[in-house]
């Protein structure tokens, strides 16, 4: 029963990061633009988060920082996608060097002692109750954060007039232009908050999850991200359901090595990345829907005509 | 106009790095000396600096190929690294450590090794649909944690006091550098040969010719009868050749074994090379040049002033921003200038 | 009484074109007053002026007697002007009540708002379901969703750009009704055609562009066809010679039982479709766009194929199996609607887009393309089609329409075809070339080819073809001699409304061979 609780709530943690990420990417890639960038800003985001605790800053403040600096990352690619029509995949790539090249910049001076982690809530009454409690609310404010996340977003996309105007701006620019939407600017608001997003997954990575600073820490979480996205066919609930499969998976594997499984760590640790191949070419095949979901216009640079 | 915007990008990210150097309290001029003049004024550094460019070149010309055809092969690194874990399984155990066929062995298993690596995403988008940028990039760290099992396991050094690398190649299984007193080795014959084909492939042949076509309008590739898979599995090919061979002659050469360190990032470092060259031969040969610099330039401030190597990468993003960015000013304003005029 | 809406000296320059040079008029309010142009007189700039999605260079705009200052669609809806696209400004991907509430201010709750679409689509005769998602519509009922998301803003000014251009003739009528009783409640219409017989039904007051210059006003109902074609295309009106066909024995394209479901969710499936094509005549595709004629022209040019091989047999060749490339070696040529992008690569050289198709012309030697060959090649094409072009140099992207257009039907003829697919040969392109076009698709079919023009433009298909094939979702009719038959004929078999009784008067494959 303990193994059980270890693998639900390490699963749960596991994909609290892949959640914010891909959540992010996700209204990202709704609104017509592809940044390739997440391991970048999440990057951005682990390392001003984890900077901010060492410099004496409280949680609060050192996750905010982790989202600002992920979004303030985000703006460079967003002006050159969005204001110099570069080519998008060109432009999230030269984000993800830099991000990658900043950090470890930045983490220099972190010294590698380990920080003392996000605290775990404790409801009373509630926490307590055996298996409930542990299941279910036991975890650190970010784990909720990332499923309000998730129920803020659904409803934003699916229920809200601005929300529909995102998903259309993905669909037809020129449409969304035609009828006298501010395409660039709404594009610019989603790459903000794709940002943001992508410096909380950072930031909790660093803060909470880990918790201290090693170069590259996130270790791909970035990309598995951007695949999570087109696996979920463009909808928040399969993102969520994703990211607790690959979250499965991290625990799995990790479980496996503790256990002293035959099979060498590494090959282990290969499996996340296997099963990212493996789930995109399984969704891969499905085109129609796939067609359906998929924002139209993405990654092709919008200019309005004048 | 192609030329001017690798030029204006290289001189703004030399700007912003002495803007950077001088806020990190060094003096600009002299940090900048020390990045990008100091390391070539000896013939050992100039040494460095081809057998350093000579890989990026080699794997940037390879990538290129995919590039134009909108082929998006950013796993090169990976290729790289099975493309010297291949060759560097023939060098250590091939039966006859003595044998004349040794290298070209090792260069064949370089090569096979980093196309097969690459087949899987070539396979994978031209038959089932799947992006080829997320497994091409999946299967580089599923390589890298080959590598570093091999190193740390099975193939490690028993008399290598434990750290994790194989055991030296035999003499016959190593690229004999030109002089013992600097690394530079025949491998950049290599790279020779391969710009001139890239440049004969891409400018001059009908395969080339309908690779590009499918890069710049899918519909009218299409429309041709060209075959987009044909230019899928050209395009990753030619990458994973490319990037294997130049696994090869890292561990032949310059290395001498395997080791996690086998690369310093050249798979990524050659996607921005491929694009500071504009995607054409003769660019890659300047742009992979400069890239070259600024590792050399990383490693030198690194030990002279105490600088992070990270400054490479900071400054490979940098200048793959500023090309971007160049693009745009060149291509659109310019051309709303002439319209205006 | 002050208009509705007044321009004053409206200019407009894009690179290497004047699209409006000092234009003036005025609608009064009530008035159905059309712009009467060729295609590239102007028209649409012109109205994307007025409603503010394109800026003059200069020239005024009073709307009820006020200057427009800074404009913009959003202005252009505050005042009361409201535009229906030509390509309709819709969202597939969502639904119609959706799509409306886009374009409506406080429209906060989408089942108040589907209930006065409801209401609105009642009065004005537009029947609409508001909860369909626009892909599942037809054109025609796109068009209504896009007129009714103008009448719920009340517009005082409402702008039409060939709206009929994607209809049959019976929705045509009914249109027609509906912008009447418009006109009647007070709203101006401002009518863009080229279709003089529409205007001449329709509007009280015409304005005449041509090159961008007004060449003349008239009450259409007062004046003639031959006066105002005058001003619309000048002194020359451009003459077709077309001769008796001379159909060959066999047929070069045969399709039988042709049924496929289309890739994309938002396409056609098509349903047993068989008809033939001899050499010697021009057969024609008619159909309103989005019936099935893009995944048959995908599957006539091997674009996309299928398992049957005897499908499709050209020149008695099972062919349904091969590639474009391979259909080309049998004799296939084919011009595709999409010129830029699929019939042409843009950014690449004309004379690397000639290799596109014609490399088994010399032009690549030993896996080599031969760049001098190539530039011959190009030239030859641009002297003999008239394409205006700085030479084999210029990108496919630097030419316009018309002149990209030309140089892909030469590119195609030169390659000697059996059987010629032409999609939309003329849209876009300005009368000249048009008529160029035409007159070389019929020299090619009196020289043996055999000729299958897709078209939306009726008067087209009726000017050049010998027999009409109509396309409506995905069944193709029985052909129909075109000297046998009529537009509305034709028209009932685009909207489907006699289904499968397709054998209609003076139709058949036997009537052309006796």
């Amino acid at each position: 029963m303990d193994l059980f609780v270890a693998i639900f709530t390490g699963t749960i943690i596991a994909a609290t990061p892949l959640i914010f990420a891909a959540l992010g990417e996700l209204v990202v890639e709704k609104s017509g633009v592809l940044n390739l960038g997440i391991e970048g800003m999440m990057l951005m985001g682990a390392a001003f988060a984890f900077g901010a605790v060492v410099a004496g800053y409280s949680m609060p403040v050192a996750i905010i920082a982790g989202a600002l600096a992920g979004a303030v990352t985000s703006l460079l690619f967003g002006v050159l996608a969005l204001t110099f029509l570069t080519n998008q995949y060109a432009a999230g790539l030269a984000l993800a060097i830099f991000g990658s090249g900043v950090s470890a910049f930045l983490g220099r001076g972190f010294g590698s002692a380990p920080i003392e982690a996000l605290q775990r809530i404790h409801v009373p009454l509630l926490s307590d109750i055996p298996l409930i409690g542990p299941l279910f609310f036991h975890f650190d404010p970010m784990v909720y954060l990332a499923l309000l996340m998730f129920v803020v977003i659904s409803w934003f996309l699916y229920r809200t007039k601005s929300g529909l105007v995102l998903r259309t701006i993905g669909e037809s620019p020129q449409t969304a232009h035609a009828i006298g939407y501010p395409v660039i600017k709404i594009r610019y608001m989603a790459v903000l908050f794709g940002g943001l997003m992508a410096g909380l997954a950072g930031a909790y990575l660093s803060v909470a999850y880990t918790p201290l600073w090693v170069e590259n820490m996130t270790a791909g979480k970035g990309w598995i991200a951007l695949a999570l996205v087109v696996f979920a066919t463009w909808r928040p609930l399969r993102v969520l359901l994703g990211a607790w499969l690959f979250g499965g998976m991290t625990i799995l594997q990790l479980q496996g090595q503790a256990l002293g499984l035959a099979v060498p760590s590494e090959l282990l640790s290969a499996l996340p990345y296997l099963a990212t191949i493996i789930v995109l070419v399984i969704i891969s095949q499905n085109r129609q829907m796939l067609a359906l979901h998929f924002p139209a216009s993405l990654a092709k640079p919008f200019r309005p005509a004048t | 106009m192609r030329v001017g915007a690798p030029v204006v990008a290289t001189v703004l990210t030399l700007i912003v790095g002495s803007i950077f150097f001088a806020a990190l309290g060094h003096d600009p001029l002299a940090t900048l000396h020390a990045f990008f003049v100091a390391p070539l004024n000896s013939m050992n550094g100039l040494s460095e600096w081809l057998l350093k460019a000579s890989p990026l070149i080699l794997i940037a010309c390879g990538l290129a190929v995919g590039f134009r055809a909108n082929v998006w092969n950013i796993g090169a690194e990976g290729q790289l690294i099975i493309g010297a874990i291949a060759a560097s399984g023939v060098g250590l155990f091939w039966p006859d450590p003595e044998s004349m066929l040794l290298l070209p062995l090792m260069f064949l298993a370089g090569m096979a090794a980093g196309m097969a690596w690459a087949a899987i995403p070539a396979f994978l988008r031209a038959r089932m649909n799947t992006n080829e940028i997320l497994v091409t990039l999946m299967l580089t760290y599923v390589a890298t944690l080959l590598l570093s099992w091999l190193v740390h396991g099975p193939w490690r050094d028993p008399a290598g006091f434990n750290y994790p690398q194989t055991a030296l190649l035999p003499v016959g299984a190593m690229l004999e550098p030109f002089d013992y007193s600097y690394r530079l080795n025949p491998s950049v014959f290599i790279t020779m040969v391969a710009v001139v084909a890239m440049w004969l492939f891409t400018d001059r042949s009908f395969l080339g010719y309908k690779m590009s076509v499918s890069g710049a309008a899918p519909l009218a590739a299409r429309y041709a009868g060209f075959r987009e898979s044909a230019a899928v599995w050209i395009g990753l090919l030619a990458g994973g050749a490319a990037a294997g061979v130049a696994g090869m002659a890292e561990a032949a050469g310059p290395l001498g074994q395997l080791s996690p360190q086998i690369s310093p990032g050249y798979g990524f470092a050659a996607i921005i090379v491929a694009f500071v060259g504009r995607l054409n031969a003769f660019g890659i040969v300047l742009g992979g040049l400069l890239m070259s610099l600024l590792f050399l330039g990383g490693e030198g401030v690194q030990m002279t002033l105490g600088l992070p190597s990270a400054l490479t990468r900071i400054f490979q993003g940098v200048l793959l921003f500023f090309l971007l960015a160049a693009d745009f000013f060149i291509f659109y304003r310019l051309r709303r200038v002439r319209e205006k005029a | 009484m002050i208009p509705r809406l007044e321009l004053r000296n409206i200019c407009k320059r894009y690179p290497g074109v004047v699209a409006n040079d000092d234009i003036s008029m005025s609608i009064q309010p009530g008035e159905i007053h059309a712009v009467l142009g060729e295609n590239g007189a102007g028209k649409s700039t012109l109205m994307k002026i007025i409603y503010g999605a394109a800026q003059a260079d200069s020239g005024e705009i009073y709307c009820d007697g006020n200057l427009i200052e800074a404009h913009n669609p959003a202005v252009s809806r505050a005042l009361g002007i409201e535009m229906v696209y030509q390509h309709f400004a819709l969202f597939e991907s969502v639904s119609v009540v959706e799509n409306i509430a886009l374009c409506v201010r406080n429209a906060s709750d989408l089942e108040s708002l589907a209930a006065r679409i409801g209401e609105l689509s009642e009065r004005y005769g537009m029947p609409i379901d508001p909860h369909r998602r626009v892909h599942d519509l037809s054109v025609g009922e796109r068009q209504r969703v896009e007129i009714i998301r103008c009448l719920l803003q009340a517009p005082k000014l409402l702008i039409l750009d060939e709206p009929t251009s994607v209809l049959t003739p019976q929705a045509v009528v009914k249109l027609f009704e509906t912008l009447r009783q418009l006109a009647a409640e007070g709203c101006s219409i401002l009518y863009i055609s080229h279709k003089l017989d529409e205007v001449q039904e329709l509007c009280d007051f015409a304005t005449v562009l041509r090159n961008g210059k007004v060449t003349g006003t008239a009450r259409p109902k007062e004046t003639t066809s031959l006066e105002l074609a005058r001003m619309m295309v000048g002194s020359k009106l451009p003459e077709m010679h077309v001769s008796p066909p001379l159909p060959s024995e066999k047929p070069v394209l045969e399709v039988r039982g042709l049924s496929v479901t289309a890739r994309s969710p938002f396409g056609t499936d098509l349903k047993d479709v068989s008809f033939n094509v001899h050499g010697g005549e021009i057969v024609g595709l008619a159909g309103v766009s989005g019936n099935g004629q893009a995944e048959l022209v995908a599957l006539l040019s091997g674009e996309r194929t299928h398992d049957r091989n005897d499908a499709i047999r050209i020149c008695g060749t099972a062919a349904a199996r091969l590639g474009p490339d391979e259909r080309r070696k049998l004799g296939v040529a084919f011009v595709p609607e999409e010129r830029l992008g699929r019939g042409a690569v843009p950014p690449h050289t004309l004379w690397e887009n000639a290799v596109l198709t014609a490399h088994r012309f010399g032009t690549v030697r030993n896996g080599l393309v031969d760049r001098q060959k190539a530039g011959a090649f190009a030239k030859s094409i641009i002297d003999k089609f008239k394409v205006k072009a700085n030479g084999p140099q210029s990108t496919a992207q630097s030419l316009s329409g018309g002149n990209l257009q030309k140089f892909i039907v030469g590119r195609e003829i030169a390659l000697q075809p059996k059987l010629l697919l032409v999609a939309q040969p003329t849209w876009g392109v300005d009368v000249g070339a048009s008529a160029f076009i035409r007159q070389t698709l019929v020299d090619m079919s009196r020289a043996g080819a055999a000729v299958l023009v897709v078209s939306e433009e009726l008067d087209e298909l009726f000017e050049i073809c010998d027999r009409l094939l109509v396309i409506c979702q995905g069944r193709v009719s029985a052909p129909l001699v075109r000297t046998a038959t009529d537009r509305e004929e034709v028209g009932l078999l685009m909207t489907g409304l006699n289904g499968n009784n397709a054998i209609a008067s003076g139709s058949g494959e036997f009537a052309l061979e006796d």
